[in-house]
């Protein structure tokens, strides 16, 4: 257990030091969101409308596109054949390095989401919706994506492949995550239906995606 | 013969030659007796001819997933027993499957624009199977993106496995994605139960592609094995002439 603890606040003090680039992950999807406007034009009712699916885009995009950090690093400096070597399970330290990447990334984006939603025309009930199904919808990017992260450091290949590797095993979290919020600012099906499925999603990620890295990183790397 | 013996790629090559001209022969027998039924099967009274499109596109449909299947028990293969042809089996399976993937989506496209006006529509089924063809071309791009077979076996079965797991999560969300956006826009041809007359060509079909999946994999798992001791051997040379 305190292996597990130092694990996290390890990977926590890393990442938001000089050059751990968690926070970047925000200024990523500060950026996206303010390209769309450029896109679809400065109609307030339209970014209105479009609000959610636009929120859910940035944050999947940022957290996707931070997670090859999450073993290369260690890869690089050697840790990571120390972690694999090492008495504790490995797939408890996946779930670990997951679990402290998403404090250091999903989180600030969970909480940059209602200075987003301003610049979005939304109100508060949509703000709180999308901040909501992003804080339940965002550990399932993290856990899915850890599968590709590994993978891409058993390949020593990042960047696209990764994104493509993923992006479609991220899908139902989009569906879930958008369609939670749309049902929670205009109805008429219920919140409570896709809110409890992107639930579901990110607790059976919290179990498959840790087993999965674990086994492409015991099986990949030599 | 047990499955072990096969795990001998020389005593696979061996059976594989032997096997080849007969499923080639059989297949062949079996896609012209389906093609001759489905070409004389009556019109249907709502769609025309365009309905024997279905003859060529469920197969396609279903072998699409039928391989990622395949892949998955492959994938087993390589990371639990380590059997060495599982590789090939998995390599050689994901071009095919995509393949047919493809041409589910192509014949699908082509038999939606008569009968919904349209190439393309967000409809549930062929979003997924669009989904599922993404996914083969990922896994593709997996193969091709490491030189070592054997490592990237081992990352391919990882992904195959986990697709494996979410293909039917997608299926489902796909699934209740398109009811909330567009509740019952879509004709669809399902919902009646299918003729007599439409069915016999369809199964004669399906195990025809089944078949022919059959074929040409087995055929392209001799072709890789062949290919990698080509490339063994040229390492081999090479090597020598270094020294």
């Amino acid at each position: 257990m305190t292996a597990l603890a130092a694990v996290i606040r390890r990977d926590m003090r890393v990442a938001l030091r000089v050059g751990g680039g968690a926070l970047i992950g925000v200024l990523f999807f500060l950026t996206v969101v303010v390209l769309m406007p450029f896109a679809v034009g400065p109609d307030l009712a339209l970014l209105k409308k479009l609000g959610p699916a636009i929120l859910w885009l940035g944050a999947l995009l940022a957290s996707l596109l931070t997670l090859d950090r999450l073993f290369t690093a260690d890869h690089d400096d050697g840790s990571l054949d120390l972690i694999v070597m090492g008495r504790t399970p490995l797939e408890l330290v996946c779930a670990a390095k997951a679990l402290a990447h998403w404090l250091a990334v999903g989180l600030p984006l969970v909480a940059a989401t209602p200075v987003l939603g301003l610049l979005l025309n939304l109100d508060a009930v949509a703000t709180g919706a999308v901040a909501l199904t992003l804080l339940a919808g965002t550990p399932a990017l993290t856990f899915t994506g850890m599968v590709g992260a590994a993978l891409a450091v058993v390949l020593r290949r990042g960047g696209l492949l990764l994104s493509v590797l993923v992006l479609p095993l991220s899908i139902p979290v989009l569906i879930f995550g958008v369609a939670a919020s749309n049902a929670a600012i205009s109805g008429p099906s219920p919140f409570g239906t896709p809110f409890s499925i992107l639930c579901a999603l990110s607790l059976s990620s919290l179990v498959i995606g840790p087993f999965a890295a674990a086994a492409s990183l015991r099986h990949g790397l030599d | 013969m047990p499955l072990i013996d096969l795990a001998n790629p020389s005593r696979f090559l061996t059976l594989a030659g032997r096997i080849l001209p007969w499923l080639v022969a059989v297949t062949t027998l079996v896609l012209a007796v389906g093609l001759y039924q489905s070409v004389i099967a009556p019109d249907d009274y709502q769609q025309g001819a365009t309905v024997k499109i279905m003859f060529i596109h469920v197969p396609n449909a279903w072998l699409s997933m039928f391989v990622w299947g395949v892949m998955s028990i492959a994938a087993l293969g390589t990371l639990v027993w380590r059997h060495p042809l599982a590789d090939v089996a998995a390599k050689t399976a994901a071009p095919i499957g995509a393949a047919f993937t493809f041409l589910a989506l192509l014949t699908g496209s082509l038999w939606g624009r008569p009968m919904w006006g349209t190439y393309w529509e967000w409809d549930a089924r062929l979003t997924s199977v669009l989904i599922l063809f993404l996914m083969y071309l990922g896994l593709m791009a997996l193969w091709r993106a490491v030189e070592d077979p054997s490592r990237a076996a081992r990352a391919a079965a990882v992904l195959t496995l986990v697709g494996s797991v979410n293909i039917p999560i997608i299926k489902f969300s796909v699934d209740w994605w398109n009811t909330l956006h567009q509740p019952a826009s879509v004709v669809r041809m399902g919902g009646s139960t299918l003729d007599r007359a439409f069915l016999i060509p369809l199964v004669v079909m399906a195990i025809g592609f089944t078949l022919l999946f059959l074929t040409l994999h087995i055929a392209a798992m001799r072709n890789e094995i062949l290919r990698r001791r080509v490339r063994t051997l040229q390492m081999l040379q090479a090597s020598k002439s270094v020294a």
